[in-house]
Order: C-alpha cells, then structure tokens, then sequence
C-alpha cells in the first residue's frame, strides 16, 4: 500500500485523464473489496488510485430499451434490493445475494467483481447466461464488449487499467418463454467460496427448448458456457431424458481442476452433472408465463 | 520520500471529525489510531472476519477494506456509539445477559451487525439473524447464544433505556 495520491473524479473525463496520467500505475477503486487486499499483497505497482463514486450517472439501474442496465459503482445490496432487478432479472438478484458477506455486499460493486476476473465471480456467472455486454471506455472511443470476451484469465481482464474505464454492464431481461435459475455447490453454508456454481437462461416454446444458455463455474481460467449441451438443448423436448443428457455432456465439457479450497477435480465433474441436472430443473419450474 | 496527506471529514457518531491521513490509511486504522476509538477490531485485515465491521450510511462495512478518504462526508457508527453514557444499548446488554460474550472480539462487529438488521428488520427469523451475521467470525461462543441475544432484542424483551 504505498501510492501516493488519491484522485476523486466527478466525470468519466476526468477518470480517464487520471489514468492516463498515471501510465500504467493508477487502478480505478469503486468498492475496493477487491482491490484493497491486493494492493495491501502489494500485488501491483500503483502510484495513483482514483475513486469513481463521485459520477453521479454510474450509480444508476434502469431500462434502456429490452435491456437492464446497471453502473459501475451499483453495489451487489442494490442489485439485492431493486425491485426493477427483482422483476426483470431476478437471476442476477439471486447471485448477487449470494457473494459474499453482508458488509461486502454493501461495499463491493458488480462491476468491480467483472473486472476482477475471477472465473467463479457469482454476478459474472449470471451476467454471462443472460448474455450480458460492458460498456469499456477510453479518450479514443467507446465500446460495448461481451462479457465472455472480457476476461484474459484468472484474476485479469482485458479491461486496460491505464487507459480504460468499465462504466456499465447491460443484459436483455428476462422474456415470456424463458425460464432461469442459479445454483452454488459450497462446503459450509456461508460465505464460502463456491466449489461449483451455475447459472442457466432456458427460451422454450410449445414443449420445446428453442435455446439454452449454460455458464459453468469454476471449471476454466476464465468465464465458461458448456457450449456443447447448449448445442444439445437447441430444439430438444423438455424431458428428464433431455435434461440428463445436456447434464451429463456439460459434466465431459468441463474441465476443473483439483484445488484444495473447492475440491479434486475427479469430484467436481461428476458433481457438473449434478448441479447443472438440478439447475435445468428449476429453470423449467421458472419459465415465464407473461 | 513526501507523504502527502489529505483532508478527510466525517460524521463519527454524531459527531464531525476532520483528519489529515495519507491516502492509504483504512478507515480501520483511521477509527484505531487517529480518533483511538480501539473498539473497533483489526483482525484478518482482508475482509474475512469482520472484527473490524462499523456502519458507513447505517449499513455494515468492513473498515478494513474502505480507504479513510473513501468515507469522506460519510456518517460512520462504531461501537462506541451505541450506549448514552454508562447505559448500554439494548443489543449490549442482551450480550451480556445471555453470554454471548467470550473473549470480546468478535463482539462489536456482531453487535452491529445485528443493529444492521434490527434497524432495517425489527423481526427477524432465527434465520435472518444468521444471515446478517455472516460476515462476523466468532471462534468462541459457537453462535448458538449471539443469536439467541439478538433474537431476544428483537422479541422486545430489551427495550431501550
């Protein structure tokens, strides 16, 4: 912890006039529930951080058009308690409630846990089955990046700090037809890190999966979408006979590894199969009616 | 090397408070060092355990995790808010009544907490307690009389005064 100057910004402008000042050695702190340890690790050179809570318009969620919107600086409690969220994209809601502890809820930001690039990142494991996009930000332009596109590897974003600013991640809501759910495999029922978790978005017609989305974590480096068994959904009866199969070909699919924290990786694909079974079954339980 | 030191106010408990800290000084140490309130506990320092939880706009934070500069212009509660003058919250002496005190540092982090929720929910379930508290490791007591305390507040058998 030994940078030397703290920069309140009140404008994107200005944020990214800081960082490109600081060449390389400035990070962006918006709740800092991530940062702050890192940069106590002394992980990373930083001479400047630059607190981006002072913009008024990355505080907001709202609709834009068939898609929910939501500010670099809105804190997981607030996705939590937002009845617009609560309504249109109750999946993200429960993941969000999910990370965490109370007191980190209430500080860290949704954002902030995309840009951290961890691959088991709760809101970034339903962000990416929602088929979400961030807008990424420079003095040069201005660019929305799918999500599944965002990530370099574990713990790194291609979100260039010295030069880029994250302001707002965008995903279309939930339709009549579609169906969605969340699930989390942990050791204790706590804040513990999740040994698995999942999130599917199903769009089904008439007895029939039309598509399917499947983001498995973490069993990758990075974000991961069993695209084989969203491959194997596509026009499929809804049956336990389908939902099995698109189980058990996401459990080959991924690859996770052995980890003392979240358990070997013989264990956790054979649980793959598990929870995504049991996710698939919730998702039909929640298909939207209006 | 220049340190450079910024300004930084804040409301702690009820009270302005105006300090100069470098930019890298937490909140916690800012609360522990600079205004010696020691009540405030530093344990894991990454977030963890949540000795070091105050309330920043009547919600629970870990002061660890936030700058001193973060708080700025921000109304913080630590526990020695709590009681007016020698007599104790209600949540205190719920504490105290039922045991839920071993060796004290996890206490006021979890008092607070709890003060959290009652604000917000003044009946919680059994469950909800245990949810609030999540964030507040207790090595001691097993949990079993923190939160029969904090449901007792909560059942109305601690009023105020």
């Amino acid at each position: 912890m030994l940078w030397k100057t703290y920069r309140v910004v009140k404008t994107r402008e200005e944020a990214l006039e800081a960082l490109n000042a600081s060449r390389g050695k400035a990070r962006v702190i918006a709740g800092g529930t991530d940062l702050i340890p890192r940069l106590k690790d002394r992980e990373m050179e930083v001479e400047c951080v630059v607190d981006i809570t002072g913009i008024e318009d990355l505080r907001k969620i709202g609709m834009e058009g068939d898609c929910v919107s939501i500010g670099a600086t809105v804190t997981h409690h607030q996705i939590v308690c937002s009845p617009l969220l609560k309504e249109k994209l109750p999946l993200l809601v429960e993941a969000a409630a999910e990370v965490g502890t109370p007191q980190v809820r209430n500080q860290g930001t949704v954002l902030g846990n995309i840009v951290n690039a961890q691959p088991a990142a709760d809101t970034a494991v339903a962000l990416l089955a929602l088929g979400a996009e961030v807008n990424v930000v420079s003095e040069k332009d201005s660019r929305w990046i799918p999500l599944e596109d965002l990530y370099e590897g574990v713990g790194i974003s291609k979100v260039k700090s010295d030069q880029q600013l994250a302001v707002e991640v965008r995903c279309p809501v939930i339709r009549k037809g579609q169906g969605y759910a969340y699930g989390r495999m942990r050791g204790r029922n706590d804040h513990w890190l999740p040994a698995l978790n999942t999130a599917v978005v199903v769009t089904t017609k008439d007895k029939k999966f039309i598509s399917g989305t499947i983001a498995i974590a973490p069993v990758t480096p990075r974000l991961f979408r069993a695209k084989k068994a969203e491959k194997m959904i596509k026009g499929a009866s809804i049956s336990e006979k389908t939902i099995a199969a698109v189980a058990q070909k996401a459990s080959e699919e991924a690859t996770p590894r052995d980890s003392v924290l979240r358990g070997s990786r013989k264990y956790r694909k054979e649980m793959v199969a598990i929870l995504v079974r049991d996710v698939l079954r919730k998702a039909i339980q929640n298909i939207r009616k209006d | 090397m220049v340190r450079v030191k910024h300004q930084v106010r804040m409301i702690v408990n009820g009270e302005e408070v105006i300090g100069w800290v470098e930019p890298r000084r937490t909140l916690l140490d800012f609360i522990r060092e600079d205004l010696n309130l020691t009540g405030t506990k530093k344990g894991c320092d990454l977030g963890n355990c949540g000795g070091c939880t105050v309330l920043m706009g009547g919600e629970p934070i870990n002061s660890c995790l936030v700058l001193a500069l973060e708080a700025e212009d921000q109304e913080i509660v630590t526990i020695e808010g709590l009681s007016e003058g020698m007599n104790l919250h209600p949540l205190q002496k719920a504490f105290i009544q039922h045991g839920a005190v071993q060796c004290g540092y996890c206490t006021p982090g979890m008092i607070l907490s709890a003060k959290a929720l009652l604000d917000e929910n003044p009946k919680p379930t059994e469950l909800e307690v245990r949810m609030a508290i999540a964030g507040n490791l207790c090595r001691c007591t097993g949990y079993k009389k923190i939160v029969e305390a904090i449901l007792s507040v909560a059942g109305g058998k601690h009023p105020p005064g």
